[in-house]
């Protein structure tokens, strides 16, 4: 356990320095002179030169990799070309936005998902069954730009029952936190859910036609018991790594919902940072995009071995 | 036969058909035979007679697309007219499994401890720390070595013959009145089969279980069955005492199972030459003998009348219509 563990940190580490890179050298393949976006109205060659030197641009591209790496690292990603707030502190106030609508999401996309795909599985051929297939098949193919506007056209104009718009901290005042985060957590949570839902539903399907499903009832276990007991317990390795792998689809689907609810999140600083082309704020919410993306999958690895003892113990796997 | 209180299990005319995408399987063609307490039956025939449908068939553990019919008396309950509640008290308690494979009848993810306190908690009401202690002494009389260890370990970890002796310890737990060992030994290597035999036979004489022993290797039978019933394309074709059946079989079946293992006393390694041919899959019961096409001795009745199971020239029931009389030359 300790070993692969050690592994798994070490890998992240390696992935965390390729991404640095990358993101490095992909931002300044990006077209458009990142000079000139911070220039405005200026056209002056000597101007521009001294934005250039001001921002360490005129440096050979090692140094100022090195340059980035070291104040990433202290926390310094920069001022935004766009507000002349640091990068840091713009991203700090945003993520905990967008990590409470994610997190949110990923509880209702748990819940319905598992709940759903579970149904499906043990009351095969019957009316559940056939609803919970419905909903899945309706939760990948609907777009999340028109599920969205439908969700606030229904429970906000229709039936005012829950805000549009907006966001309120969890820790500041849960309820309106929930009322807010209700219906873009139920779209965004959308997709995922349908993903868990049939993941579920087949590796409950394999689960409950197994030989120690057969040696769980001969051994006289009620239905629950042989459900989440044995079936789940091993369908959850599978589930594990579908949910961790789509988590990428949720951070791009925060983009999407962001938008429509005018959530003040990371989506929205990514969206418009795009279209000013603010060069340092793009770099900074790509590298802590990936950051998150590195952790999510770390963190999906150590979840994964601990539900599969194959993994943790017995070394055949490391 | 011993009289009909003696009996612990009595299957009569048990029958289970399968609705399947292809159509009606017959696995089980009105199958009789019954089994005292304390008592070591064998159940053989080729692969596909329905030796395994039978098994599961007798605490309805079969899928629900299979109908069953039939009476299954044990210890004087019908055990088809109970609820699933009632059969799930049976089921680990009073008739208990052990599967065929080891390597997957084991649930991967939970510690060898937990699967074998599942049935003590469930049947017998202990609490863990009870549960743990009785199964690491479970652990030790099917002869696994340090029983506390392997209690934390999980199946992936054991080798296919302890795997084994974990499901036996799992199915005696709470002392059953009936074990059904489903080919307990067919997964496994010579060397492993012979101890896990042992296992069982020492079991048996400790806890007095009956055992209904599915196999389709006659050494297994000619080791430890007292009894033994033939069963072929769902039906069941002879049952004699196993000394009886070597000596004397009277199904042309069975004789053909006999000269496909030259000496079964000494025959340990299950290797069974097929008689030509193979196991029909029937949608209907014919009326007929099911052996007819694959049988020397077939003539016009055989294929036009279903024979009877009635006593043969040897003594025992066998269901044919030119029984045996010859004696397997020793
Ligand atoms: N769930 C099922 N659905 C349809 N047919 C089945 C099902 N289970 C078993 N059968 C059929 O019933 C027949 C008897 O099967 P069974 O498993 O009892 O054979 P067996 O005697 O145990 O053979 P083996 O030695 O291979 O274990 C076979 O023809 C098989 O295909
Ligand atoms: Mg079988």
């Amino acid at each position: 356990m300790g070993r692969y563990v050690l592994r798994r940190l070490v890998e992240s580490a390696v992935t965390f320095v390729l991404a640095t890179i990358v993101i490095f050298l992909g931002v300044r393949a990006l077209p458009g002179d990142p000079v000139r976006a911070l220039a405005g109205e200026e056209n002056d060659p000597q101007a521009l030169a001294e934005i250039r030197r001001a921002y360490g641009l005129d440096e050979s591209i090692v140094v100022q990799y090195v340059r980035y790496v070291g104040r990433a690292l202290r926390g310094d990603l920069g001022t935004s070309a766009r507000t002349r707030l640091p990068v840091a502190e713009t991203i700090g106030h945003a993520l905990p936005v967008t990590l409470q609508l994610a997190a949110f999401a990923m509880v209702v996309a748990v819940l319905i998902g598992l709940s759903t795909g579970i149904v499906a599985s043990v009351r095969r051929r019957t009316a559940s069954e056939w609803a919970a297939n419905t909903v899945a098949l309706l939760g990948l193919s609907i777009p999340v730009f028109w599920f969205g506007q439908m969700v606030i056209l229904l429970f906000a104009i229709a039936y005012p029952v829950l805000p549009a718009s907006g966001f309120v901290s969890f820790f500041s005042d849960p309820v309106q936190s929930l009322r807010h985060l209700l219906l873009p957590g139920l779209v965004l949570g959308s997709g995922l859910a349908a993903v868990i839902m049939r993941q579920t539903r087949s590796a409950m399907l394999e689960a409950l036609g197994s030989d120690y499903i057969r040696t769980a009832r001969a051994k006289g276990l009620g239905g629950a018991q042989v459900v989440f007991g044995h079936a789940l317990r091993n369908s959850l390795i599978v589930v594990t790594t579908i949910v961790g792998l789509q988590l990428g689809a949720l951070i791009s689907g925060v983009v999407v919902t962001e938008q429509i609810f005018v959530v003040p999140g990371f989506g929205k600083l990514i969206v418009d940072g795009v279209l000013t082309r603010d060069y340092p704020m793009i770099q900074g919410l790509v590298l802590v995009t990936a950051t998150a993306y590195i952790a999510i999958n770390l963190l999906v690895d150590l979840l994964y071995s601990v539900i599969d003892p194959r993994i943790r113990v017995g070394g055949a796997v490391l | 036969m011993k009289p009909g209180s003696d009996r612990l299990l009595d299957v009569e005319e048990l029958t289970v058909r399968f609705g399947t995408e292809d159509g009606a399987v017959l696995a089980v063609d009105a199958a009789s035979f019954a089994l005292g307490p304390g008592e070591v039956l064998a159940l053989v025939g080729e692969s596909g007679c329905g030796k395994s449908v039978t098994a599961l068939a007798l605490t309805g553990l079969l899928p629900r697309s299979a109908a069953v019919s039939g009476r299954i008396t044990f210890a004087g309950r019908n055990l088809p007219g109970l609820a699933e509640r009632e059969l799930r008290r049976i089921r680990g308690r009073d008739i208990a499994y052990v599967f065929q494979e080891p390597m997957t009848s084991l649930n991967p993810v939970l510690t060898v401890g937990r699967q074998i306190g599942e049935v003590l908690r469930r049947h017998q009401g202990m609490g863990g720390s009870a549960a743990r202690r009785r199964a690491a002494e479970l652990l030790e009389l099917v002869g696994i070595p340090l029983p506390h260890r392997r209690l934390g370990e999980y199946p992936h970890q054991l080798s296919g013959g302890m795997r084994q002796r974990v499901m036996i310890a799992m199915a005696v737990a709470c002392r059953p009145r009936l074990l059904v060992a489903d080919e307990p030994t067919t997964a496994l290597d010579v060397t492993v089969q012979a101890g896990i035999l042992d296992v069982l036979r020492t079991l048996r004489a400790e806890i007095g279980t009956a055992v209904l022993l599915i196999t389709h290797d006659l050494g297994v039978v000619a080791d430890i069955a007292e009894r033994v019933v033939v069963m072929y394309a769902g039906r069941t074709i002879e049952e004699a005492h196993a000394e009886a059946l070597f000596a004397r079989p009277s199904h042309p079946y069975t004789r053909g199972l006999l000269d496909a293992v030259p000496n079964p006393a000494r025959h340990a390694d299950g290797g069974l030459r097929e008689i030509p041919g193979r196991v029909p899959v029937l949608a209907t019961s014919p009326d007929a003998c099911t052996f007819a096409d694959r049988c020397g001795h077939a003539d016009g009745v055989c294929r036009t009348r279903r024979p009877a199971f009635a006593r043969g020239p040897a003594g025992h029931l066998v269901r044919c219509w030119h029984p045996l009389a010859v004696p397997v030359p020793p």
